[in-house]
């Protein structure tokens, strides 16, 4: 079995990302780049299939320009057998990026597809499920525990109740959250053997048509920040605040 | 003109309070208000919704494929059903982030997640970047939008209202590649932590299960939520269900305390809507004290039971 894995280059997630005084956008210049944490987690998850020898070949998948290549080569340093670029040189929204995907997925014919449950710079999580619809395929968002049996998947489900299982048949799309694994380390002897591995470029028009439904981002602006409060110096005096506040 | 449908969340027979929300921002768009319930026995969850100020009309679509709340099963109904409305809104839950967007792709256009305030019918804000920017994103054309809508930022719509209800039959194709197995839940018996008024979260500073007992009492003093910042989580004091942040639970109570918790980023966007922030912490330099209204310097191992027994 194949596994195809969609990472996204994003803002590292340590960077506290502020938005410029004209309302443009966010500061990115000179920012620290990496890939998506919830698709490191993804791409975890299909190397560890690989490994318990239930899948024989991952590949890694990212949209955007030449400079994706970088967090491409980090998914091999990782393990993955091969990756593909998506030349395209703006952002995709998810419905593009899903049609693309499609295409890919389509040629490709993977037993599994992962990525991660949102991107945590637009954090629209669209992309999976979109995918997912298109294919006309299971999705099972938010894993928590993925366990493959022959041609389905059991998979454990964060959701708001609890954890919620369902059986999936494959192929179907798994987008992935936190606690489902830990991602490795990427080690040095690996970098350099990642050099050598595949990288194919294929241009996103010859994926899938133009992007007509996006949306259209008017205006960035910082959130509202919260005022500094008072200290109160013990319970007799927390308990007084919230009195004369009317919350006890 | 516009007209609304929101995709009720509901479980065991109760109406999440998630969708009364979805009808307030349904109001600040304005236009005519439906609610979609897909269940297979919805009519006490259709009568709730029926009862929701500013609602006009309830769907009520009874199937046995609508027993558990499966995105395979909903969407592509949802999406039959969207014809002839403007606008379809969903909770920005677990629930609605898994079924919304694979209806949004079934009708072909791209979804404006987690809504926090409505500019125009057709141009919204929302968050990006973990809460730390805001973008108003709008929809061009004049063609469906399909949205989810930020629980947090909205009051739930009141009662009062005497909407018809309405038997509608599924006329979608289901599949058959996706089965429920169970639903595990580990919470307690206390107030939903998405919907109390107050909430008490406990942090690493807790430094075991059993001491969350301490969190624990205080909360069912005062009839409140308990949470968790997210190293309680990974600590393994509390299950994840009970983790406040950005990878758990957004909330808005309207007192929220926060005890042991240093105030990483992750956590503070998931309370930043909360009315009033309690931090208690030891360390007088904790970030959470940034955010807080009321601030105490103190260890949580005394000043709790101090509270305990103040509140007697």
């Amino acid at each position: 079995m194949k596994v195809l894995v969609f990472i996204k280059r994003v803002v590292d997630y340590n960077v506290r990302v502020k938005v410029r005084p004209d309302g443009s956008g966010v500061d990115t210049a000179g920012v620290k780049m990496s890939i998506n944490p919830f698709d490191e987690i993804a791409l975890e998850e299909a190397l560890q299939m690989r490994e318990a020898g239930k899948a024989e070949e991952v590949v890694v998948v990212s949209a955007g320009g030449n400079e994706c290549q970088q967090q491409l080569r980090t998914g091999l340093a990782m393990g993955a057998d091969r990756a593909i670029q998506i030349d395209t040189a703006g952002a995709l929204q998810p419905l593009t990026a899903a049609r693309a995907f499609l295409a890919l997925v389509q040629q490709e014919q993977p037993g599994i597809v992962l990525m991660g449950k949102q991107a945590i710079d637009d954090d629209n999580n669209q992309t999976g499920q979109m995918l997912a619809a298109l294919w006309g395929r299971p999705q099972a968002t938010n894993a928590a525990e993925v366990v493959l049996n022959g041609d389905s998947a059991r998979v454990t489900r964060e959701v708001d109740a609890g954890l919620e299982v369902l059986d999936v048949d494959l192929p179907a799309v798994i987008t992935t959250d936190l606690r489902l694994n830990t991602p490795r380390f990427v080690k040095l002897p690996d970098i350099m053997k990642a050099k050598k591995k595949p990288l194919d470029v294929v241009a996103l028009d010859d994926l899938t048509g133009s992007s007509e439904a996006d949306l259209q981002i008017d205006q960035w602006s910082p959130p509202a920040q919260r005022s500094k409060g008072i200290m109160v110096d013990d319970v007799a005096g927390l308990v007084t605040e919230l009195k004369s506040r009317g919350l006890l | 003109m516009t007209k609304i449908l929101i995709l009720a969340e509901h479980a065991n027979g109760q109406l999440n309070p998630s969708t009364a929300k979805c009808v307030s921002c349904a109001a600040a768009i304005g236009g005519d208000v439906h609610i979609a319930v897909f269940s297979d026995q919805g009519a006490t969850v259709a009568q709730q919704a029926a009862g929701l100020a500013g609602v006009s009309k309830v769907l009520q679509l009874d199937h046995q494929d609508f027993a558990q709340p499966l995105a395979a099963m909903i969407a592509p109904e949802l999406a039959a059903q969207a014809d002839g409305y403007s606008h379809v809104l969903a909770p920005s839950t677990m629930f609605g982030k898994d079924v919304l967007p694979r209806a949004a792709a079934l009708l072909g256009v791209n979804q404006v997640s987690d809504i926090m305030s409505v500019n125009s019918g057709r141009s919204f804000k929302r968050p990006v970047y973990a809460g730390n920017a805001i973008v108003d994103v709008s929809v061009p054309g004049d063609g469906l939008i399909v949205a989810t809508v930020r629980t947090a930022s909205w009051a739930a719509a009141g009662e009062g209202g005497n909407a018809e209800v309405e038997q509608v039959s599924a006329q979608s194709e289901r599949p058959s590649h996706t089965r429920f197995v169970e639903l595990q839940t580990e919470g307690g018996d206390g107030p939903d932590l998405q919907t109390a008024n107050i909430v008490i979260s406990g942090g690493r500073a807790l430094a075991s299960e059993e001491n969350f007992e301490l969190i624990y009492a205080l909360a069912r003093k005062l009839k409140a939520g308990v949470g968790a910042s997210r190293a309680a989580v990974d600590a393994g004091y509390v299950p994840n269900d009970m983790q406040v942040g950005q990878t758990g639970k957004i909330i808005s109570p309207e007192l929220y305390f926060a005890f042991g918790i240093s105030g990483a980023i992750q956590h503070v966007t998931g309370i930043k809507d909360a009315g009033t922030i309690v931090a208690v912490n030891k360390d007088a330099d904790a970030p959470i004290f940034e955010i807080a209204d009321i601030g105490l310097v103190g260890d949580l191992f005394q000043v709790i039971p101090e509270l305990e027994q103040a509140l007697s």
